[in-house]
């Protein structure tokens, strides 16, 4: 049986409102249920705009993005926001909270309009902290947390929107080693446990080649290169997209990459 | 819990605003009493009413522009309303309703103006956008309305400046009828912002991502908190602080989520009016303060104290 086709991006071309050139020229995604997709390429290679426009808060100049079969322009938020969830590089914390209000948030897209907090919305958000390995955070005050604990928790609330598709930009930056690590096994056992999509941007070329089961690699707002890491992640290929001389070996069946010296000692 | 509190203080408020006062009233005659019925009770209601929608309005605009200053009246509302009030003074409009209706005029005149400099980046409100702008367009009303006071007799201009100050002087059935039949639209508009409210403090676009519909968001609570204002200045005129300060106070008090914020706020924003009001015609009897300068006296001091509670704690 044909895994569920989640989001389907066909000949996308973006610009910006001003912007001298595309930001993204005729790029194509396939994300469907059970598949983990990393999304690699320098910065302002178009990376958040696909994910923008995928998700329909960025309007294409050609080509189309849907979500479930529907234009993801033609979704309301809140709907959307059943389906997707997402964990955003950047957000605010303008008052004081603590980690379950947060992950509560998660469920705004299913209460309703005057309606309060149901016994099923409460489950959900301890669903998702248990997930997560955050249900200790719980009473937590979100300033307290370390850079790995925050985004566990942020993890967390997009997973109490109880979304088939996950969406992370750039999740790991500034975290150390073994936090960089936890999430990347989180969102794989995620993808597989639960039968979730995930399609997360990154800049770690050697975690993507070894979580990921689908890499789509752009620059300058076009598809340099999509398929499995093996296929992807050729010496060629990250070379000519990173401007930087590399080596490529297997490790463990995937492709790893050993950036190069320029001036070896 | 806290509701039952708040009720009490509003019972407990509005029956001392009832009972203090100049005139004494002897507690027999309460209930027959027109001092108490014709002057009293509807101004006491009615400090009340605009105490809570000032209250309910800071709320939303705080919200809505992400910054803790906000003030219904610093986007630009109190100029266009005082501008308004002025040119109805210098061209000596007749009737009781000439000055809160031109008041009203001004200050959604300034409301208009500054949402359409808000659109000016496209088709979204940006948040600092408008508050730059209400500050512009507050800056402008205040001159051109210098400009008419500097020109004005002496007692017109003692009136202008006293009713830029705010108070309640020409309360009357009338005038809570207005705002009871006008406020309720808005504050179930905002009523049903709450929860979207809560995710715009993440930001806009994570806001979006958990399903508000951040556009229509902006423009319905920049709209909703606007009218509220401008009503309030219709009948009671500027009065400062009570839109920025009990915000914040029932932030600190009983947290951050808007479906509690807004109905705290407007029950606190109530009571802190109504017994600013008190204060303002009993201390000085038989003149009177303007209450905005009673809110100011009482509002900071409070306000001061409880910031400490909360970062010392």
């Amino acid at each position: 049986m044909d895994r569920e086709l989640i989001v389907a991006v066909s000949d996308l071309t973006c610009r910006y409102a001003g912007a001298p050139r595309d930001a993204l020229r005729a790029v194509s995604l396939e994300v469907r249920a059970s598949e983990f997709h990393a999304l690699l390429g320098p910065n302002g290679s178009g990376k958040t705009t696909l994910l923008r426009a995928a998700l329909g808060l960025v309007r294409p100049l050609q080509g189309r993005a849907e979500i479930l079969g529907r234009p993801a322009g033609d979704w309301s938020r809140r709907d959307l926001a059943r389906v997707v969830g997402v964990v955003p590089q950047r957000e605010e914390n303008l008052f004081p909270q603590r980690v379950h209000e947060t992950v509560l948030l998660g469920r705004y897209p299913h209460l309703s309009l005057f309606g309060g907090v149901r016994a099923a919305d409460r489950a959900a958000v301890e669903r998702a902290l248990v997930a997560c390995d955050a249900a200790d955070l719980a009473d937590r005050w979100l300033w307290t947390l370390s850079g790995g604990e925050y985004q566990r928790v942020r993890l967390a609330r997009a997973l109490a929107q109880e979304p088939k598709l996950l969406v992370l930009d750039e999740p790991t930056v500034s975290l150390d080693l073994r936090h960089e690590m936890e999430l990347f096994e989180l969102v794989r056992t995620l993808v597989d446990g639960f039968g979730l999509a995930a399609l997360m941007i990154t800049h770690h070329v050697n975690l993507a080649a070894r979580f990921a089961d689908q890499i789509l690699i752009l620059a300058e707002g076009r598809a340099v290169a999509r398929g499995a890491p093996a296929a992807v992640l050729t010496r060629e290929t990250v070379e000519r997209v990173f401007s930087w001389p590399v080596a490529i070996e297997p490790f463990d069946g995937r492709p790893q990459m050993i950036p190069l010296r320029r001036h070896p000692s | 819990m806290k509701f039952v509190l708040l009720a009490a203080a509003a019972l407990a408020t509005l029956a001392a605003a009832l009972l203090l006062g100049p005139a004494n009233v002897p507690l027999g005659e309460l209930t027959t009493s027109p001092i108490i019925w014709q002057l009293r009770l509807p101004r006491a209601l009615l400090a009340f009413l605009v105490g809570g929608a000032l209250g309910v309005s800071g709320v939303g605009l705080q919200a809505l522009v992400r910054n803790p200053l906000a003030d219904p009246f610093l986007l630009g509302l109190s100029g266009g309303a005082g501008l308004g009030a002025v040119v109805a003074i210098a061209l000596h409009l007749p009737g009781p309703w000439a000055l809160p209706l031109a008041a009203f005029v001004g200050a959604v005149g300034a409301m208009a103006l500054v949402y359409r400099l808000g659109l000016i980046g496209g088709a979204e409100l940006d948040p600092r956008i408008l508050l730059l702008g209400g500050v512009a367009v507050g800056a402008f009303a205040a001159a051109i309305m210098t400009a008419l006071v500097s020109l004005a007799e002496a007692t017109e201009l003692r009136n202008a400046f006293l009713w830029l100050w705010g108070g309640f002087s020409g309360a009357s059935w009338t005038t809570v009828l207005v705002i009871l039949v006008y406020a309720p639209l808005p504050l179930v508009v905002l009523a049903a912002a709450a929860r979207p409210l809560d995710l715009l403090a993440l930001g806009e676009e994570p806001a979006q991502y958990l399903g508000a519909d951040v556009r229509r968001l902006k423009q319905l609570v920049y709209l909703s908190a606007s009218l509220l204002t401008a009503a309030a200045v219709a009948v009671a005129g500027v009065i400062g602080f009570v839109g920025l300060i009990v915000p914040h106070i029932c932030r600190l008090v009983w947290g951050r989520l808007h479906h509690t914020l807004f109905p705290t706020a407007f029950l606190t924003g109530g009571i802190f009016l109504a017994a600013a009001d008190t204060v303002a015609r009993t201390v000085v009897a038989p003149r009177e303060l303007p209450v905005g300068i009673v809110t100011a006296l009482l509002g900071v001091p409070l306000f001061a104290f409880l910031l400490r509670r909360w970062t010392v704690s």
